[in-house]
């Protein structure tokens, strides 16, 4: 703890803070509110019930009016401060409205009456509290289709994965180790379809896809993109960087080339594949475009899809939305805290700053 | 039983003749050095025995039979590389015993390989470290025991000490000799450094720009070169060369006008020379001899004194160039000073405008 203290606390040169240091902060503090305020507001707001989220002026925290039970009332019955005529201040339970009157019992005599007060005269006591119900309904509405949409995603993004970080590091080893002729124009081929933009194919791939009858399978949106022109050329950077000596000695060791590249290259190129797992995990999880084209059924929709089908002609559903955003958001933001260093070190030692 | 036969051996990069048609002979159990300055192929010829490179042309043979044409790991040589080239994600453990398991050997061999080597080397205190915790002499010592593991007919080193500091390769050098004599194998040993070659060759293989120059003995390199260019590699510090001309040759001596030092009379010894042929006089450091009187001697003027205590180290000025003089003992010589001194009788060569050593014939 007190050496990240340090760590953030650390100033430019000497002991005293630097006017630098100052205009530092400040900027990165800035920094830290734009990128922080969205995200923590769609959190805070998830939270929040139907008739808060509409409230304005908005509310900060989830908040909602405090409720007691008073004897002689089935149901728990919301709180107001209300002003009296006579200038007192009094803590009155609210048992029903009437237009701009109320009728309130006082919840420490109920057997007093119903008393009416104007409505404007009542501010409701409202106390912090965290609403589930909107994951409650998210989780379990529409028969647990959620459910299906999170199991599609996580499919792809694992599967997509896997075979990408095998796909890319087999055409890494072969173009930093291998000499052969061709290879250098095989890397200009791979590196040049990073200049077609996905949009543009898209249409092919469907149907390439819709020929091969891998419409609304997940293995539709898998296997069209599962080697990366980046991943490629950042393993193969990255493995250049491995030296050749190694490669010999296990060749004299008996290694086959093919256990080289899993017992010696695959572990020295850690850092690399986790960069390219990440990237990859990212884009496949917030992929939306492909999905979109390619799954038309709701039972293989990805959460993306799903998200986007809380806002439509009938209007947008703000509580599940804010949801299952934050739903969705919440794995990637939990890989990143916790990979944070694998994710920085291996991006600095490719060379991709 | 392991012996090396290289024959006609070429290899080219590209348009660029790295080896040129080499020619060596290795008998069983010898510990030879291949040295030269670098780029001269040394390390080249050393991958091509390993079988790391292709062979352009020629041919080795290990024992008898050709290897051109196998596989480096199917030649029965180990290697032990300049870097370690040590799995950096592996053990030690790991390290020696990864060859093994390729060859997908009992486990109970393996360990008793490994455990065998790592008693040989004294490493077995390290077995379960990462490569990086190691110093450099360890690491050097496991790079030793993965090629011992492999119990290979030749064990080839390349440059193995030079990442190593002064002190530990000392030790490093001695401990290779002690492993030499311990295990009989055939050992191929690549360096730059000479002194190196000197202290640890059987025999040692002197390289140029992809020739062979020589091979012999250290000492018959030291004693007889065949050329200028082996004279001043072998040898630390290198062998003075002062360019002169013979003005005259008698029965039995002739003289020789070294420039700007003046003329001395020194005994033929049967080399055919001819009167007004233009030479380069050579002679080592501690081959020059200080002398009281300036008859048949030469003159230099000491620019700098190096004093090592047993010896001494004149750095002196010839027209031309420098000339170093090793004399032993504490000098009392001072810089500027003017010295005598005279060639050691039959510790000096003569090297013709081809560079060859001009031979003295026996009578």
């Amino acid at each position: 703890m007190a050496e990240a203290w340090a760590f953030i606390a650390r100033r430019r040169g000497g002991i005293r803070a630097d006017w630098t240091d100052w205009v530092t902060y400040g900027y990165l503090m800035l920094g830290v509110v734009v990128m922080l305020a969205p995200v923590l507001w769609v959190v805070l707001s998830s939270f929040k019930s139907e008739g808060n989220l509409m409230e304005f002026p908005p509310t900060l925290w989830p908040e909602a009016v405090k409720t007691v039970s008073v004897k002689g009332y089935a149901r728990a019955l919301p709180l107001y401060r209300v002003t009296m005529p006579d200038g007192q201040e009094a803590t009155l339970a609210q048992v029903r409205r009437v237009g701009i009157e109320a009728q309130m019992v006082n919840p420490a005599r109920p057997d007093a009456g119903l008393l009416t007060v104007p409505v404007e005269s009542a501010t409701p006591i409202r106390r912090f509290h965290l609403g589930t119900e909107n994951y409650e309904k998210l989780l379990t509405s529409a028969g647990g289709r959620i459910w299906s949409s999170i199991y599609n995603t996580v499919f792809i993004t694992v599967v997509a994965t896997v075979i990408t970080l095998v796909m890319n590091s087999m055409a890494a080893f072969a173009l930093s180790k291998y000499k052969f002729r061709g290879s250098d124009t095989a890397l200009l081929a791979i590196l040049a379809t990073l200049m077609v933009p996905a949009t543009i194919v898209l249409v092919p791939i469907y149907l390439i896809v819709s020929e091969l009858g891998l419409v609304n399978s997940l293995w539709g949106v898998i296997l069209p993109v599962i080697s990366t022109p980046t991943g490629v050329f950042l393993l193969r950077q990255y493995m250049l960087t491995i030296p050749d000596e190694l490669l010999e000695a296990a060749r004299m060791d008996h290694a086959s080339e093919w256990r080289i590249f899993w017992r010696l290259v695959l572990p020295l190129a850690t850092p690399a594949l986790a960069v390219v797992a990440i990237f990859s995990i990212m884009s496949r999880w917030n992929d939306f475009l492909l999905p979109l084209v390619i799954l038309n059924k709701p039972e293989v929709y990805t959460l993306q899809l799903a998200l986007a089908g809380y806002s439509d002609e009938n209007g947008i559903q703000y509580g599940m939305l804010l949801a299952m955003t934050t739903l969705t958001a919440l794995p990637l933001a939990l890989g990143f805290i916790f990979l944070q260093r694998y994710i920085t070190t291996g991006i600095a030692s490719t060379g991709i700053k | 039983m392991a012996s090396l036969t290289i024959e006609k051996l070429s290899k080219t990069f590209g348009a660029v003749d790295v080896i040129r048609e080499a020619n060596l002979e290795i008998a069983d159990g010898e510990f030879v050095v291949f040295v030269g300055p670098s780029g001269c192929g040394k390390s080249t010829l050393l991958r091509l025995i390993a079988g790391l490179e292709e062979v352009s042309s020629g041919d080795i043979r290990i024992d008898g039979v050709s290897v051109v044409r196998r596989a480096a790991a199917d030649r029965g040589v180990a290697m032990v590389f300049q870097s370690y080239a040590l799995y950096p994600h592996m053990t030690v453990r790991e390290n020696l015993s990864f060859g093994l398991e390729n060859v997908r050997m009992p486990r109970a061999e393996i360990a008793k390989r490994v455990d065998h080597a790592a008693k040989l080397l004294r490493i077995d205190p390290y077995l379960d470290r990462k490569p990086r915790q190691l110093s450099g002499g360890q690491r050097q010592r496991v790079a030793i025991g993965r090629a011992i593991t492999r119990d290979p007919k030749i064990f080839l080193f390349d440059e193995p000490l030079s990442n190593l500091d002064a002190e530990l390769r000392v030790l490093m050098r001695l401990e290779i000799s002690r492993l030499h004599n311990r295990l009989g194998n055939t050992m191929i040993y690549v360096t730059h450094d000479q002194v190196e070659a000197m202290t640890m060759a059987d025999r040692i293989v002197v390289l140029r720009a992809g020739v062979i120059e020589q091979v012999g003995a250290p000492l018959e390199l030291y004693n007889a070169p065949r050329n200028k260019f082996v004279a001043g590699f072998i040898g630390s510090p290198r062998m003075n060369f002062i360019p002169g001309r013979i003005t005259r040759v008698g029965g039995t001596d002739f003289d020789l006008d070294c420039d700007g030092l003046g003329a001395v009379t020194l005994p033929l010894g049967g080399r055919a020379l001819s009167a007004g042929q233009f030479v380069s006089f050579g002679v080592r450091p501690e081959d020059m001899l200080l002398a009281a009187d300036g008859a048949n001697a030469w003159r230099f003027k000491v620019d700098v004194i190096e004093q090592h205590g047993s010896s001494t180290y004149l750095h002196c000025s010839a027209p031309s160039g420098e000339v170093l003089l090793h004399v032993p003992g504490q000098s009392t010589q001072r810089e500027g000073e003017q010295v005598i001194a005279r060639p050691a009788p039959g510790r000096w060569h003569l090297f013709g405008s081809d560079e060859q050593r001009i031979v003295e014939k026996r009578a």
